[in-house]
């Protein structure tokens, strides 16, 4: 019998194999679903060689980087959407409850703001949150992780997410 | 625009996929299609470049404005991702 891996390319399953480990070392799961999530992971690899960066699969991407930097994946919805769905946009991550069947296996609404899936994201109106009184004496800003919302205290954002491995442009500052 | 025709034994309903190649959603709205023997056209709008793919995006956004994918066509009924029992009631 031919395994389900023989129809993807080795790229595709060796960024199957290395998401699957970060999920798993992150708390998250990916699809049970193997041959669903792998055409999936083959869905990022067309974005990366389209783009030049893993836009999500289930949008219509710009292809311009800053429009759609809260779209790639993990995209800035992940959380919420797993939060109440038990699934991303995509179902390519799944909580246990909808992996036990406790959660309906079907398509989600659309969560990113009207407003981005027209004109797409911009950089602007996230990092120039306005710093209140209060928080103005901290030694140091402090910088949130947009995809798995890991803080940490100084003076820029790191470059590599240390939990969830996301880049320095999808953090925001926080305080 | 291109659209793609698919042929089938159920020509009772006119009916049109917006879709990306890339989605596992859409894909499963194309095999429930299929799996149903309808007769439907459909456009991968991520293939479209240029005009085309803003026409079918605007097309798209005319039908269901979210702008999001799948987005289907059955007669004057939009269905908007994949809803398999809305689908099955749509064509029959």
């Amino acid at each position: 019998m031919n395994s389900p891996n023989e129809q993807f390319p080795p790229e595709v399953v060796k960024l199957y194999e290395r998401l699957n480990r970060e999920a798993k070392e992150g708390g998250y799961n990916l699809n049970p679903d193997r041959e669903f999530t792998l055409r999936l992971v083959e869905a990022l690899k067309t974005n990366e060689k389209r783009y030049g960066y893993q836009a999500c699969p289930c949008r219509l991407a710009f292809g311009e980087k800053q429009k759609d930097l809260d779209i790639i994946c993990p995209c800035d919805y992940r959380d919420p959407d797993l939060d109440q769905y038990g699934t991303c946009y995509c179902s390519l991550y799944v909580s246990e409850d909808w992996i036990a069947g406790k959660l309906p296996h079907k398509s989600i609404p659309e969560r990113r703001p009207e407003k981005l899936m027209s004109e797409g994201y911009s950089t602007t109106h996230s990092t120039t949150r306005p710093l209140d009184r209060s928080t103005a004496s901290l030694s140091y800003p402090v910088w949130r992780c947009k995809v798995c919302g890991y803080l940490c205290a100084r003076d820029e954002a790191p470059g590599v997410c240390p939990v969830c491995k996301a880049k320095k442009d999808r953090f925001e500052r926080f305080l | 625009m291109n659209y793609t025709a698919v042929a089938g034994t159920n020509k009772k309903h006119e009916i049109t996929l917006y879709a990306l190649s890339t989605c596992g959603w859409c894909r499963k709205t194309k095999e429930l299609l299929d799996s149903q023997q309808v007769e439907y056209r459909y456009v991968h709008v991520d293939q479209c470049q240029g005009d085309e793919r803003t026409e079918a995006s605007a097309k798209v956004r005319e039908l269901n404005p979210r702008g999001s994918y799948p987005t289907l066509q059955i007669d004057n009924e939009v269905v908007v991702g994949f809803d398999e029992e809305r689908i099955l009631e749509l064509i029959q």
